[in-house]
């Protein structure tokens, strides 16, 4: 298992191929995606890589913060995600990683944090009917109905779908396709939609339902050390 | 300039290229020439017709041509910088005081017809 990406979501454009096609792609930007440390078996009992992406101002960063990025020996970052691997594809410390980490037409899964939408009443949470237009209904249209039965069970029954918080939680989006890469701008398109608003940071990551194509580039895709 | 913006300049000044947009507008009369593959061959199908709606959106921006097929309106919508579209020719630019000439889809024969525009002929 290799390592997976933290991207920002840029916002949909569209792709127009040679062949006449056209694809719509979300764009996500890399954005200084570095290698901050390293979990190990020995010291941690698993394996892992933490990953940073952005920056973060000196005086936002707490404490015990400042100490972990000095130690590591990298520059604060924004936001800090730890992805599990195999140890054969643990990254060195500091290492920065590329868009060309994922090639075009492979399929990655992208987890997200939907977008919220407030407490949403149960036709909109739950894709619930409704009550009817008339037939004597009031007031009552977008309700959802009973709850429950008689006396016995005289409850209802627990996790009953309701009227409630709806979004703002983690999505996962299996089997996305890679649309195109540019490893120097740092983008990445994904054919289709991806959780979440734009700004926000989504993880891709291989596909787990799937094999890995041939050619992935094998402990990650590294952007070569030259002046940075 | 953020970089979608950035990407979606750089991809109208790509496909512009390749193939130029007239200018025209909702009412002007355009034959739009269309790559169409069947199986091996490749050929080019004319549809010519009169601009209904522009929508300008960027590299998104599309336009309806609608025409008379055998008695039956048709209306297609194309994308404006589409590498199927070969190529798009004005053929006659029309008079009209709206942006949208939804109105059309109720008329037929002398009703549907739009004048001329005098003026702005030497352009094309």
């Amino acid at each position: 298992m290799r390592t997976g990406l933290i991207a920002k979501k840029l916002g949909m454009t569209r792709i127009f191929k040679e062949d006449g096609t056209h694809v719509p792609v979300t764009v996500l930007h890399l954005d200084d995606v570095q290698v901050v440390d390293v979990r190990t078996a020995e010291r941690d009992g698993y394996t892992a890589v933490q990953l940073g992406t952005g920056r973060a101002k000196v005086k936002n960063v707490t404490a015990p913060n400042k100490g972990h990025f000095a130690r590591c020996a990298v520059e604060p970052k924004a936001k800090l995600v730890e992805f599990r691997v195999d140890p054969a594809n643990l990254p060195a410390p500091g290492a920065k990683l590329s868009a060309a980490h994922f090639i075009v037409g492979q399929k990655i899964d992208v987890c997200g944090i939907s977008r919220g939408k407030g407490f949403a009443g149960v036709m909109k949470r739950w894709n619930f009917a409704g009550l009817e237009a008339s037939h004597g209904v009031s007031i009552s249209h977008r309700s959802h109905g009973s709850t429950g039965n008689r006396q016995d069970p005289g409850k209802t029954f627990a996790g009953k779908k309701m009227a409630g918080h709806l979004g703002h939680e983690r999505v996962t989006t299996l089997n996305l396709e890679i649309a195109s890469v540019d490893a120097d701008k740092g983008l990445i398109m994904v054919r289709g939609s991806i959780p979440g608003g734009r700004g926000g940071y989504v993880l891709l990551r291989d596909a787990i339902k799937r094999k890995p194509p041939e050619g992935v580039p094998m402990p990650a895709g590294l952007r070569a050390e030259t002046g940075a | 300039m953020n970089i979608i913006q950035q990407y979606e300049a750089d991809e109208i000044a790509r496909l512009t290229a390749a193939r130029p947009v007239p200018e025209f507008d909702a009412g002007d009369t355009v034959r739009v020439m269309v790559n169409i593959k069947e199986g091996e061959r490749s050929r080019v199908q004319a549809f010519e017709g009169v601009c209904i709606a522009r929508s300008n959106k960027g590299l998104n921006s599309n336009f309806t041509v609608r025409k008379i097929s055998y008695g039956e309106g048709v209306e297609r919508v194309f994308a404006l910088y589409a590498p199927t579209i070969a190529d798009i020719q004005v053929v006659r630019r029309g008079a009209v005081r709206r942006a949208k000439l939804y109105y059309l889809r109720g008329r037929r024969g002398k009703s549907a017809r739009i004048a001329e525009r005098a003026r702005e002929t030497e352009t094309n």
